[in-house]
């Protein structure tokens, strides 16, 4: 009896499958801090229209592709043709999947120390004596030291390498582990998380945007975020960063949409699937920045009245004027007559007085990890009941996280669980646990004190140059090697719906097009900006400084862009070859 | 005789407590800031308690027993609240020094706190530091018993997963031995029971005839 490939029990599963791997911390992370600095409520002009132009059609293609291959990326790369092989996706997956899980290590560390009172990350330790608070904690703010200095144990450079850090090995293991849990036994496992891992977040946001909503100080964050700078649309990197944003969001080119289409019946709408997932994906960015905005208000307006009360505190004690008579409305009137009063004193304390100003603290534009890790966590400090908005939020990056995660290691596994060599040799479970146990080892690079920093140049370099290609040269191979006509008329048979004239010359034209001017920008602006340089935290001023790559450094990312941009001219020559070798053996017997 | 003897006394009070004078500290008060609408104002009642709480402390320092609320002198007071204040020794001549005050004030920080209702931010010794609170340290830190919880689990979630994919797998390969026993024993049965056919009968051993409809099929699906 031939074995049946598995399929998703219903196409909701599919659907959410989408979801769950393409909102993943991207929308939380990035397309917030991008709103923010490319003319807030404008920048959703050029994203939209990015949307409809880049990501509908390519989603629809690599979807429409795994669907009717029924095989994982490298399968589906060859029947388009034999010279092309998906195994540069495969690698990209692979260094994906290597780094990324450490986000999901540090969100457990996290979630993990929410249970306390007062949570770790709002006081400062003691020093030696107990006499004041640890040095480095007040240089810096007490998240940024939880971050810097419990979390990471961050060395001052890429150089020192230190050793593995014990407590994030352990949660990299425990992360390594629910993974395998996740993907042990393929789509029939898999499909029944994407419930979970796919809605939960959205409760979490939910809850989320009520409680930021009513956050005192919101409003400003939010009108300050959103009102729109018209005349950044002029701006060509808002529309570049547009078009990334929504590519690198929806997660194209990594094999995983090819897997998990790989799945699906052979008759299912996946034109009405494409459309919806990235709507819904988009939507989520959206939905997300608004939480986002009005924490950013909330945390700026907090600061803003700290600063304020300092600065009264510290007027009070020098003129000993009553105590509670400064407030945040007569400061700037008792300052004027202060300084006219009393020169010399106020002049001795002058350079002491922090200028507060509420636009400077929501000017603060944070993406990644420290607006994960450092923004957050400071804002939900301040709030009530503060454990259970951390575990909240830590629970949703979690899911996030562990979404995207079953969607790469889909595209490592269903190659290798396709290829008949390895299928026949080991069940789906070895495969899967030999998979997750190199990719464990490997990423206990990252939990070394200097791991933030390699976490950095493979978060950069790992996929995103790569990644242009390999969409380029997908959407290039199946409209002019295997044909538009061709494929065209395979979805019309296997579906039963014509494909639309829009799509055709998305496909052939203008999406192509688009990838090839987003990849001669990047490798302009790599070109241009010379030598690489990356921030490394330094302990003794409490702040991130810019230092350069050593050349091992530089050589380990040539390595990562070259090994996964390589493949497929390298699979091409190889096949060349040997279909000549065969070619040759075969006419001298004939 | 008696005035100037008065003038005296307060020429030398004059001399001991003064801003910046030795062993003399700075207090700062910020009742306001801590009690909001329940301050309560600063007045020399309020100084009287000063002092008794600052010769309380006094008393618990070895040779210091006999210290009395009148040693304690204020002065300086503004309306910040904040005042200078020296330790006198019994003579009234000489003030105690700085180091004995300020490891007794250290020791009974929370009770002066307690007296007036503030902590060490809102009742501020300018040169004493206060000692602060050590953080609760218990003994396993609590993140590493949620991490053994939720490892375990993972792990009893993963094994038994693995082991029913095992069980499964070998149901399956007996599946085709089991099913050339039924045939046997169908050919048995043949002979004892009357012709029923051995391919509709469920391999699981019941007799269920095929020629009626069962259960699920009873109602039409919607």
């Amino acid at each position: 009896m031939e074995k049946t490939r598995p399929l998703w029990s219903n196409p909701l599963q599919f659907v959410f499958a989408c979801i769950s791997y393409a909102v993943g911390l991207g929308n939380v992370w990035r397309f917030p801090y991008l709103c923010q600095m490319y003319g807030g409520g404008s920048f959703l002009v050029p994203y939209i229209i990015m949307l409809i132009v880049e990501g509908m059609p390519l989603l629809y293609l690599e979807l429409a592709v795994g669907q009717r291959m029924r095989q994982g990326s490298i399968g589906a790369w060859r029947t388009i043709s034999p010279y092309l092989s998906g195994i540069a996706s495969v690698v990209v997956s692979f260094f994906l999947s290597m780094y990324y899980n450490v986000i999901n290590a540090w969100a457990f560390w996290y979630l993990f120390h929410s249970f306390q009172d007062p949570l770790p990350w709002s006081v400062c330790p003691l020093n030696g004596n107990h006499t004041g608070y640890d040095e480095e904690c007040e240089k810096a703010s007490s998240t940024q030291y939880f971050w810097y200095r419990k979390t990471l144990n961050i060395s001052p450079s890429l150089q020192e390498n230190g050793g593995v850090q014990w407590e994030p090995a352990l949660c990299l293991l425990l992360a390594w582990l629910v993974v395998y849990l996740c993907i042990l036994r393929g789509t029939e496992s898999t499909g029944k998380v994407v419930y979970f891992t796919a809605s939960l977040p959205y409760c979490v946001l939910i809850i989320y945007l009520i409680r930021g909503l009513t956050l005192h100080g919101a409003t400003n964050g939010l009108m300050y975020m959103f009102t729109p700078k018209m005349e950044q649309l002029a701006n060509p990197k808002a529309w570049v960063n547009a078009a990334t944003q929504i590519f690198f969001s929806l997660g194209l080119g990594f094999g995983s949409l090819i897997a998990f289409a790989s799945y699906n019946e052979p008759s299912n709408n996946c034109q009405k699937h494409a459309i919806i997932v990235s709507l819904i994906n988009s939507f989520t960015s959206i939905f997300a920045s608004i939480v986002t905005f009005s924490i950013y208000g909330f945390k700026a307006t907090f600061n803003y009245e700290n600063c304020l009360k300092k600065v009264s505190l510290l007027l009070t004690n020098t003129f000993d004027l009553e105590d509670g008579f400064l407030t945040a409305s007569n400061l700037e009137q008792v300052k004027g007559y202060l300084a006219s009063a009393y020169p010399s004193k106020y002049s001795e304390v002058f350079p002491h007085i922090k200028n507060c100003s509420l636009e400077s603290e929501l000017d603060t534009a944070v993406q990644g990890t420290g607006l994960a890790f450092i923004v957050y966590t400071e804002a939900i400090k301040n709030m009530e009941v503060s454990q259970l908005w951390s575990v909240l939020y830590f629970f949703m990056l979690l899911m996030l996280g562990i979404g995207s995660m079953l969607g790469n290691t889909a595209a490592i596994l269903t190659p290798l669980t396709d290829s008949k060599i390895i299928s026949s040799h080991l069940p789906k479970e070895a495969i899967s646990g030999l998979v997750c146990l190199v990719n464990c080892a490997i990423g206990m690079v990252f939990t070394m004190e200097a791991g933030n920093y390699w976490f950095d140049i493979f978060n950069d370099y790992a996929a995103t140059l790569s990644l242009l290609l390999i969409v380029l040269v997908e959407t290039i191979a199946v409209c002019y090697v295997y044909g538009l006509r061709r494929f065209e008329s395979d979805l019309k048979a296997m579906t039963g719906r014509a494909v639309s004239w829009y799509w055709k010359v998305m496909w052939a034209g203008v999406s192509p097009l688009l990838i090839v001017s987003l990849f001669v920008f990047y490798l302009s602006d790599y070109i241009l900006t010379g030598t690489l340089k990356y921030q490394a935290w330094d302990a003794s001023q409490g702040q991130l400084v810019t230092k350069d790559y050593p050349a091992y450094a530089l050589a380990v990312i040539g390595l990562l862009v070259a090994s996964s941009t390589m493949c497929i001219p390298l699979v091409a020559l190889g096949t060349f070859v040997l279909h000549h070798l065969k070619r040759g053996d075969a006419a001298p017997m004939a | 005789m008696l005035w100037l003897l008065f003038f005296l006394m307060t020429a030398i009070h004059a001399e001991l407590c003064q801003p910046g004078a030795a062993n003399a500290f700075k207090v700062r008060l910020s009742i306001r800031t801590a009690l909001g609408n329940k301050a309560y104002a600063w007045d020399t009642s309020e100084e009287y308690l000063f002092k008794a709480m600052v010769a309380f402390s006094m008393r618990k320092v070895p040779n210091r027993e006999a210290t009395e609320i009148s040693h304690v002198l204020l002065c300086n007071v503004t309306q910040r609240v904040s005042f200078w204040f020296v330790v006198t020794d019994p003579s009234k001549n000489h003030t105690l020094p700085a180091v004995e005050v300020q490891t007794a004030i250290r020791m009974n920080k929370n009770r002066i706190n307690g007296a007036f209702f503030l902590n060490d931010q809102t009742l501020e010794f300018l040169k004493i530091p206060s000692t602060l609170a050590p953080p609760m340290d218990p003994s396993v830190p609590i993140w590493i018993i949620i991490f053994g919880v939720i490892f375990c689990i993972v792990i009893v979630a993963i094994t038994l997963l693995i082991l029913s994919g095992i069980w499964q797998r070998r149901r399956k390969n007996k599946e085709p031995s089991e099913v050339d026993d039924a045939e046997d024993k169908c050919e048995n049965m043949n002979t004892i029971e009357n012709g029923i056919p051995c391919d509709p009968l469920d391999m699981k051993g019941g007799h269920i005839n095929d020629a009626f409809m069962t259960e699920d099929e009873r109602l039409t699906p919607l």
